[in-house]
């Protein structure tokens, strides 16, 4: 078997909003576009991939939050309804998406070596939560690659954005050395916004974007410090400023995604490619991408 | 139709064990034997609606609250899927539902209701109907847990519930679906090896379902933050539901509280509580939060005020709150004299007066208006906001409020309500008001038999409503 690849890092929030303005066939409610600077920016890392081979998709969700270790969908297929239970009124989307079973466990077994809690999640009627769903659609709406998606093990809330992140970078050596080990190409995706104030309030239109701004300096002001490490290959500055970013900008990289994504391609000392940011009733969002494959002496 | 009540409270636990696997665990089965217990005493009460405020449904755009008449699905849990899934059918108060948002927009809350097919309901809130109201006999309603509110919102959200209950002359069964301690053991156990994540967690525990079992709600209520700090996992919500439950109970001290099982669920305190609104013990108070009627938080975010570029960090609820030139010109300390009477329970003057002054065997009362001492907040609404722009707003909240601040003032002077002799009331708009303002003066002050005087004027100092001039019997002075 021919080593496995990791041809691409991506961070791809999830604020259903973004499905909501694509008005996809599968999502009910209808909208009049809005967040173009993100849907924009979901393009251009579509097109950036668009002659990129790759086997599969691996992702972490902050909003399938377990307390009890990191979870892994373990069955090949999930087919329902998502609403999402904060902004239903945006997103009721009919999925219907595969999961590389396989690959899944692989990650799951060199996790449980490791000593990390894992379980695989082999409940049918479980429901697949917004955020990987959304993240899912807006990287590839064709769904024509199949996923595994991760858990966000809520271990900052147990104990400390320090701990969390020594817990993450370690579910991301072993994520990266399954995937190598596997033969297969992957896209790893870290599905998190960055500054996450949201308003309490929604205007009647929700994308009206006379509305939309960041929630505050200070959070615009952390949102461009974490981007200037995303362009100048500064992982490591990242990881290093994680416990002040996420406490003072209140960032959903306190479901450990970022972090676990950064371990998985193994701290990149390379630029990531900003493909757009924008704000999301307030809250800041990045779509970034580490095109590992142009960097193989750090992909393998 | 009136006299609606609260008829008992119940604080159950959320995790789907005592569902699926009862038989697993010793303790999983006598919380089901509580729940069970629960159940039959909820059906004896003929209660005719079930609230269920969950904290396991965090919500962010305000409160949530659910108004789809029949919601129908299969829960599966986030964590314990492995334990199987439940399958739910719900039969909730759609009505009740619509008029809580309403109420809710009353007293200053942001909420609406949720009715999409397919919509998730919660697993706290699953948990407790399915074996609460297992034949669904009983309509109910289920609200979130918004995860930016803080007391005030909380309390307040309490209140416009139980004003519809009032209303409707609904007898109600208040529920909070939630976890004491709520840390969980962070690896997979087997079922005999549960226990309460420490032994710090189990003695808060403890302390909380002594202050329970003695009825001493709002003493919980008012414990909540430090509750939260000690025996809580950060998770999105705080220990909120106390404050909520509080409020439906009139903040009340003096309840009649039953534990019926308090157990481990992976780690997490579950308990099952009955509160009867029975009075027992003496109820006093031992804390001094301030009550609040009206939310004046967070508002017009995204309305491109001058609030727009503040940092939200600094707009917490109480900074608002407190925020005391908010309702007009700048608030005075009450002046001193010898026949003085001033009251901290009482809204600041907005000049150099005192609240009341006694000359002989009556007392003479400055005007007093709708403001809620402490937070400046005008129940009902302003009827202008800063730009002098006219806001919708409720007279009988204010006039309420007015009649309440008599009743602090006439009690601060050793008197009561019934002590008022004659009145002169002002009002700002007769056509609009003065319908409401007689509806509560009748419920009220109408009930003590003062003579009375009503005026219309321009204007007022501060943006309210109504304004009354009281005369009233003295008690004798201390």
């Amino acid at each position: 078997m021919s080593k496995g690849e990791i041809v691409a890092g991506c961070l791809a929030p999830h604020p259903p909003h973004l499905v909501y303005a694509e008005n996809p066939p599968q999502n009910e409610p209808i909208a009049e576009g809005g967040w173009e600077q993100l849907r924009w920016g979901y393009e251009r890392l579509r097109e950036s991939l668009a002659g990129v081979d790759y086997d599969a998709i691996v992702l972490l969700s902050p909003h399938w939050q377990t307390y009890v270790g990191t979870h892994f969908l373990g069955l090949p297929n999930f087919k329902n309804l998502s609403v999402d239970p904060v902004f239903p009124n945006l997103f009721r989307y009919h999925y219907d998406l595969d999961i590389d079973v396989e690959l899944a466990q692989q990650i799951h077994d060199r996790a449980a070596d490791a000593g990390l809690a894992v379980t695989m999640m082999k409940n049918p009627d479980f429901r697949v939560d917004y955020g990987a769903i959304t993240t899912g659609h807006m990287f590839n709406p064709s769904w024509d690659k199949p996923l595994v998606v991760i858990s966000s093990n809520r271990s900052r809330d147990y104990y400390s954005v320090e701990v969390m992140q020594e817990m993450m970078i370690e579910l991301g050596r072993v994520t990266r050395e399954a995937i190598l080990a596997s033969g297969k190409k992957v896209v790893v995706i870290a599905s998190n916004s960055l500054s996450h104030r949201h308003f309490t309030t929604e205007s009647a239109i929700p994308e009206d974007m006379s509305k939309e701004h960041i929630a505050s300096h200070a959070m615009h002001l952390w949102d461009m410090r974490m981007i200037e490490y995303f362009r100048t290959g500064q992982a490591q500055r990242i990881l290093d400023e994680m416990p002040e970013f996420t406490e003072q900008a209140i960032a959903e990289s306190d479901g450990g995604g970022l972090s676990w994504l950064l371990s998985t391609l193994d701290v990149p000392t390379y630029p990531g490619i900003l493909h757009g940011y924008g704000t999301i009733i307030g809250t800041g969002n990045a779509i970034v991408e580490w095109p590992t494959r142009n960097h193989k002496e750090a992909s393998e | 139709m009136s006299d609606g009540e609260l008829i008992g409270s119940y604080i159950v636990p959320v995790h789907p064990h005592t569902v699926l696997a009862p038989e697993q665990n010793e303790g999983w089965g006598r919380l089901r034997e509580a729940y069970d217990d629960a159940a039959q005493r909820i059906k004896e009460s003929e209660a005719d609606l079930l609230i269920i405020y969950s904290t396991t449904w965090p919500s962010i755009i305000g409160h949530q609250i659910i108004a789809d008449p029949n919601p129908e699905w299969v829960m599966v849990d986030h964590d314990f899927h492995e334990l199987g899934s439940i399958p739910y059918s719900f039969n909730i108060d759609e009505k009740f539902a619509h008029d809580w948002n309403k109420a809710n927009e009353k007293r200053g809350l942001k909420s609406r209701t949720v009715a999409y097919h397919g919509f998730p309901i919660d697993v706290g809130s699953v948990v407790a109907l399915k074996l609460l109201n297992p034949d669904n006999a009983i309509p109910a309603v289920i609200v979130s847990s918004n995860v930016y509110a803080n007391r005030a919102e909380t309390t307040v959200l309490a209140k416009a519930c139980m004003d519809v209950v009032k209303a409707t002359g609904r007898k109600a069964i208040a529920i909070t679906a939630m976890s004491l301690s709520n840390r969980m053991f962070t690896k997979p156990i087997e079922p005999k090896d549960d226990r309460i994540h420490s032994l710090k967690d189990d003695e808060w525990n403890r302390k909380i379902l002594e202050l329970l079992g003695e009825g001493r709600l709002e003493d919980v209520g008012q414990l909540s933050r430090t509750i939260h700090r000690q025996i809580r996992v950060n998770k999105v919500v705080a220990f909120k539901p106390m404050w909520w439950l509080s409020g439906m109970n009139s903040n009340r001290n003096n309840l009649t509280g039953k534990v019926l099982a308090y157990e481990a669920l992976h780690g997490a305190g579950g308990a099952v509580v009955h509160l009867d609104p029975t009075p027992s013990g003496t109820g006093d108070i031992e804390y001094d939060e301030d009550d609040v009627e009206y939310f004046a938080g967070e508002r017009n975010v995204l309305d491109g005020d001058k609030k727009e570029n503040q940092d939200f960090e600094s707009l917490d609820v109480e900074s608002i709150s407190e925020e005391p030139q908010k309702n007009g010109p700048a608030l005075w300390d009450p002046t001193e004299s010898k026949d003085s009477v001033n009251s901290a329970a009482a809204p600041k003057p907005v000049g150099a007066y005192p609240h009341a002054r006694r000359v002989g065997d009556l007392l003479y009362l400055s005007g007093v208006g709708p403001r809620q001492p402490g937070t400046n907040a005008i129940p009902g609404g302003p009827i202008h906001d800063a730009d002098g722009k006219p806001l919708n707003y409720d007279i009988k909240a204010q006039t309420q409020a007015v009649v309440d601040n008599i009743t602090r003032i006439l009690e601060e002077a050793g008197g009561t309500i019934d002590d008022v002799l004659d009145v002169t009331s002002f009002l700002v708009d007769m056509d609009r008001d003065f319908q409401g303002y007689n509806e509560v003066w009748a419920q009220t002050l109408g009930q003590v038999g003062p003579t009375r005087t009503t005026l219309a004027i321009r204007a007022l100092p501060t943006p309210i409503a109504v304004e009354m001039k009281v005369i009233a019997k003295a008690s004798k002075a201390e």
